[in-house]
């Protein structure tokens, strides 16, 4: 049971820290492929 | 390597379609009537949903060499008339200039996105839904026909240390971060077609939003696991003189013999080489559209099967090698649900087995520690090797320094 409560534990650190860096890159479709005069909200 | 299995697998997903498409064109309508352009036939037919052959207007794009002067009547539309322009953009033969250097900022019309998307609304759900379907029946029936396979002469009370912790735990993450890619992946495939009329526009869109995040950072876990469980067990995975023995009594499966094994038995060898395979291939399809057209697979590897053979071997026409940016993402796209897909029913089988298929197999993953009497009879010379380094190990702690 710990070596399943460490693997999501894992999932979930490697999916936040992931998120985080991708973010930081400007990773996401609205930040690479449109500019300020296209509105997507 | 990877790039050329993918690929002979999806020419034989995608040639069946085609076949099926040829058969259905086989004959030519009369368009005599019109001078050759499409008939209201073509147009109904069309929008009855009806495979129509477009070859006859391909081509018809106007003549610019014998264009009117400017000055004449039409002659500013240089040879061509404005269906004849949108046919070209459509089919992708307009002589485009676009101020941007990106080569995507050229497609105008993509028309290559129709028959990616029929596949994808069809059978790509389809079959990939029945293929699940069908593994589960089946795996069900064996349990029927089967049962449980028992520990011969019941459990010895006594473990011997099959995964450790580090090992485990891996699995775990390769596993947790498989089933929830699994269940996002197809939520993503059949929202629309599905979910949508059933649940409505908003809320399958929130779904699908939710959907897509945790598909796209849980894929990171995956990948990193799939590294850590392929370092980890690539040695015991090698192929051995032992799997013959396994393979000529199908690993017990057939009659009441167990034959011997080391760490890991054939079986699972297939499912650690199909997991690595699969799933490192999944994986560079996952890339190419969690980083649209940076990754560009698929018309390279198209050119070298069609360089050595191998589509004219199975009797397919040259495959494409120009292709649009998009067309690149939506070959990926395909690609990555069709590995997923199988993926998924041989993991089915591995759950199954690691479950309810087998007494005393969950305690390898859970607690790491197997009982002797399992081991024995599913992975006897790896027993004997373990035993024979603990009576090492003990030996050594009797004998004094000297």
């Amino acid at each position: 049971m710990k070596a399943i409560l460490a693997g999501a534990a894992a999932i979930i650190v490697i999916g936040v820290g992931s998120y985080l860096i991708l973010s930081e890159m400007g990773f996401s479709a609205k930040e690479t492929y449109a500019g300020d005069s296209v509105r997507l909200d | 390597m990877l790039r050329l299995i993918s690929t002979l697998a999806l020419l034989f997903a995608l040639a069946l379609p085609s076949v099926a498409q040829q058969a259905e064109l086989a004959t030519t309508p009369d368009r005599s009537a019109t001078g050759g352009a499409q008939t209201l036939d073509d147009v109904m037919a069309r929008q009855r949903g009806e495979a129509v052959d477009d070859e006859f207007r391909r081509e018809a794009t106007g003549d610019p060499d014998s264009a009117a002067g400017t000055m004449d009547q039409l002659g500013t539309l240089g040879g061509a008339s404005d269906p004849e322009l949108w046919r070209a953009l459509r089919f992708g033969t307009a002589d485009v200039t676009v101020s941007t250097a990106d080569k995507r900022g050229r497609v105008l019309v993509q028309d290559g996105g129709m028959w990616w998307l029929k596949i994808r609304q069809g059978p790509l759900i389809k079959y990939g839904l029945w293929l699940l379907a069908g593994t589960f029946i089946a795996l069900a029936l064996f349990y029927l026909l089967r049962g449980k396979i028992r520990v011969e002469g019941g459990l010895s009370g006594r473990t011997v240390e099959r995964f450790k912790f580090m090992e485990r735990m891996a699995h775990w993450t390769l596993a947790g971060s498989f089933i929830l890619l699994s269940i996002t992946g197809i939520l993503g495939l059949i929202g629309r077609k599905f979910l949508a009329p059933t649940f409505g526009l908003e809320a399958n869109a929130t779904l699908l939003m939710v959907s897509k995040f945790i598909h796209n950072n849980v894929s990171w876990a995956f990948m990193v696991a799939l590294i850590a469980v392929f370092v980890m067990w690539v040695l015991h995975n090698l192929p051995s003189r032992t799997d013959l023995v396994w393979i000529a009594q199908a690993g017990g499966i057939v009659g009441s013999k167990h034959p011997p094994a080391k760490k890991f038995n054939f079986g699972q060898k297939i499912i650690f080489w199909s997991v690595i395979i699969l799933g490192a291939s999944v994986s560079l399809s996952g890339l190419s559209l969690l980083f649209p057209y940076e990754i560009t697979l698929f018309a390279k590897t198209f050119g070298l099967f069609n360089d050595w053979g191998v589509t004219a071997l199975v009797g397919l026409e040259p495959l494409p090698t120009q292709m649009s940016p998009q067309e690149e993402m939506q070959y990926s796209q395909l690609w990555h649900a069709i590995v997923g897909f199988v993926m998924m029913a041989i993991i089915f089988g591995h759950i199954y087995i690691g479950t309810v298929g087998m007494e005393g197999a969950y305690d390898a993953m859970g607690t790491g520690e197997v009982d002797e009497a399992w081991a024995e009879q599913h992975h006897s010379i790896w027993l004997e090797e373990v035993q024979a380094k603990q009576v090492l190990s003990k030996s050594r702690a009797s004998t004094p320094a000297e």
